[in-house]
């Protein structure tokens, strides 16, 4: 059992983000073990996948171009990589622990009765074996992981391990066939609506988040503009959805969103446990609470004590003046 | 049509955990209850009995693999509607990982028979893996439908759902039978009614062992691939928070910009 495999998930093209950190996850992983590093580039008319995979620093590339591939269907991409995986005997097999990466791993460990851990936050090289470190309880404790025998399943959370960058390298993908025709894929996509706003929480660097503080789906206004200044990604408290100001795809929490940037800001949240759960491993977090005993003081780094209706319009201000 | 919702007991949100010298952990929740079901399994159990109410499912039986002390949870899915509830329980799963509890499930369900919807949660917020609904449906040879927010039209042996998925919401359809995950936007979970839990504080709950299922492959500590071994408390935050004072609101966000960009995070 040899090589560290990584599965680029791509969209219209592109890598995506927690792609680009599994790569550079994955690379560090496979120098340490003295191993090669393929990429796995699935998908349809994905050639310059592929190249952009070569330049993000893999030294192969296994794909896999296909219209059956074209959306992800785990009837279809489960058993091309189960496939893979047996004829080649890979000993690490990594993926972002995006929604479709967890599916992935999750399926292709059931199918061949391997070993899966997901959730890396931070990985070790010990011999062969890959030592993971992942959240359980929501994040109150820590736990080393890893598998004992066989192909190592490995996803990793996002924003835990820095982006891959180019290095200007090129190569000669190798592609294979699919294993799966159409006809033999019970699931059909019938629709797609993407996301209307560009940035994706568990992507973003900054986020602003309100609670039931801003009072009202309109109160959720100044706290846009801030995250449009910052660059930010818009989070929300349970409440706050609740009360069907903003969709649930915002909630950060326990039963929500578990995010991880450089800066949180918290506008009108008192901290609920169930809301640290989501967000309590943020580099940097700011609380604004017109009350001073809220729990999020006890969390964050820096405070203001006041009305969010006023600090959050001043702030915006303040950097709209220092960024421009 | 039957239709089953595997659901979990874990630690309330508001549990305070140890962790001895072995790794061994435990919880309580001072002024609460140490355990609940599974807050994502709500969804799951409500969606299940909707299915029942509103889709002509002939059942909605939840299924627990855990302790005896599981019941509990097991107790809440019958006063919220559930038709029957039943744990499997045995010493020879201990210890399992994903894997092992996916085969352990698959194998009840396949006893139970008939099963046409097989419902989860998106995650258990203990182990927090989120893992096993694909993983049944691998071993039950059903197509997953992960993070569902919707049920949009289940009819001539087709479902058609709305998945919420990083990047958007994706409509599919799959023939039955068919596991799902749900997600919080699916719908709002019912109260245990007042005649619900006197109903289920009377029934009984059957407990099915190893020896009751025909298990495919290995299961427990022996036969797991995953080393779930060692458990620790993370460092505490450092430092405490530093509320930033001033004699107006532009001079209070000035300092605090001012810090932010300092910490780089900017
Ligand atoms: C099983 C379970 C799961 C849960 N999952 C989640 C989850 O995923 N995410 C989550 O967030 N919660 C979750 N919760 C809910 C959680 O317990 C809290 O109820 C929720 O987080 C409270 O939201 P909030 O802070 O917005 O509201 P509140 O607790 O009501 O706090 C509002 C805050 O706004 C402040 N405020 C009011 N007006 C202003 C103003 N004008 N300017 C400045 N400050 C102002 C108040 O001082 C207060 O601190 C969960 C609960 C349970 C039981
Ligand atoms: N021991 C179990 N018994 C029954 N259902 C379970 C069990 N463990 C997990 N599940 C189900 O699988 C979902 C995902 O759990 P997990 O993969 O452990 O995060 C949960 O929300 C439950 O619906």
């Amino acid at each position: 059992m040899s090589g560290v495999w990584v599965w680029i998930e791509n969209r219209d093209g592109e890598i995506i983000t927690i792609s680009r950190e599994a790569i550079g996850a994955a690379r560090k992983v496979a120098d340490e073990l003295g191993q090669p590093l393929t990429g796995l580039v699935f998908g349809h008319n994905v050639s310059a996948v592929a190249d952009a995979a070569f330049d993000l620093g893999v030294d192969a590339v296994l794909g896999c171009d296909d219209e059956s591939l074209a959306n992800f269907r785990i009837e279809a991409y489960g058993p091309l990589l189960s496939s893979l995986v047996q004829e080649r005997s890979p000993a690490v097999v990594m993926a972002g622990a995006s929604t479709r990466g967890r599916d992935l791993t999750g399926w292709v460990a059931a199918d061949l009765d391997a070993g899966v851990v997901p959730d890396g936050i931070a990985l070790e090289v010990d011999g062969d074996t890959i030592k993971v470190t992942r959240p359980v309880y929501a994040g109150k404790l820590l736990s080393t992981v890893y598998v004992t025998e066989g192909t190592q399943f490995i996803s990793l959370r996002s924003r835990a391990f820095p982006q891959a960058e180019s290095t200007g390298k090129t190569g000669q993908a190798e592609w294979v066939s699919p294993v799966v025709s159409e006809d033999a894929i019970p699931t059909k996509v019938v629709g797609f609506a993407p996301k209307e706003e560009g940035i994706s929480l568990t992507d973003a660097s900054i986020i602003v988040s309100g609670g039931r503080g801003v009072g009202g789906p309109e109160g959720f206004a100044p706290i846009r503009e801030l995250a449009e200044v910052l660059g930010a990604a818009v989070g929300a408290s349970r409440a706050a959805v609740d009360a069907g100001w903003i969709p649930y795809e915002h909630q950060v929490g326990q039963t929500g969103k578990t995010v991880s940037p450089d800066l949180y800001i918290a506008c009108g949240i008192s901290g609920a446990i169930q809301h640290q759960a989501g967000m309590r491993t943020s580099k940097v977090i700011v609380a604004i609470n017109k009350d001073p005993e809220a729990p999020i003081f006890k969390l964050a780094q820096y405070g203001i004590v006041g009305d969010l209706f006023e600090v959050v319009p001043a702030l915006t201000e303040e950097f709209r003046k220092r960024l421009s | 049509m039957k239709v089953v919702v595997c659901t979990k007991q874990t630690p309330s949100t508001t549990a305070v955990f140890t962790v001895d010298a072995n790794g061994h952990v435990s919880w309580d929740d001072p002024g609460g209850k140490p355990n609940i079901v599974n807050p994502w399994d709500e969804y799951a159990i409500e969606e299940a009995i909707r299915l029942k109410e509103n889709h002509g499912a002939t059942d909605a039986i939840a299924l627990t693999v855990g302790s005896e002390e599981s019941k509990d949870a097991l107790k809440t899915c019958l006063a919220m509607g559930c038709t029957e509830a039943i744990l499997v329980s045995d010493s020879a799963f201990d210890g399992s990982d994903t894997v092992g509890t996916a085969r352990v499930l698959a194998a009840a369900i396949n006893k139970i028979g008939d099963v046409q919807i097989a419902v989860f949660g998106n995650r258990a917020i203990d182990g927090d893996t989120g893992l096993t609904p694909v993983q049944v449906a691998r071993k039950l040879g059903w197509t997953p439908l992960t993070y569902v927010s919707a049920i949009k039209e289940i009819s001539n042996g087709q479902i058609t759902v709305e998945r919420l998925l990083d990047d958007g919401k994706e409509t599919v359809t799959a023939p039955l039978p068919v596991v799902i995950s749900v997600v919080k936007e699916i719908n709002e979970p019912r109260y245990p009614s007042f005649m619900g839990i006197r109903k289920a504080n009377r029934a009984t709950i059957p407990v099915w062992t190893a020896a009751d299922l025909e298990v495919d492959g290995a299961t427990g500590a022996e036969a797991a691939k995953v080393n779930w071994g060692h458990v620790y408390a993370p460092p505490p935050r450092e430092g405490s928070v530093e509320i930033i004072e001033g004699e107006t609101i532009e001079e209070k966000v000035r300092k605090l910009v001012d810090k932010l960009f300092e910490e780089k995070v900017i």
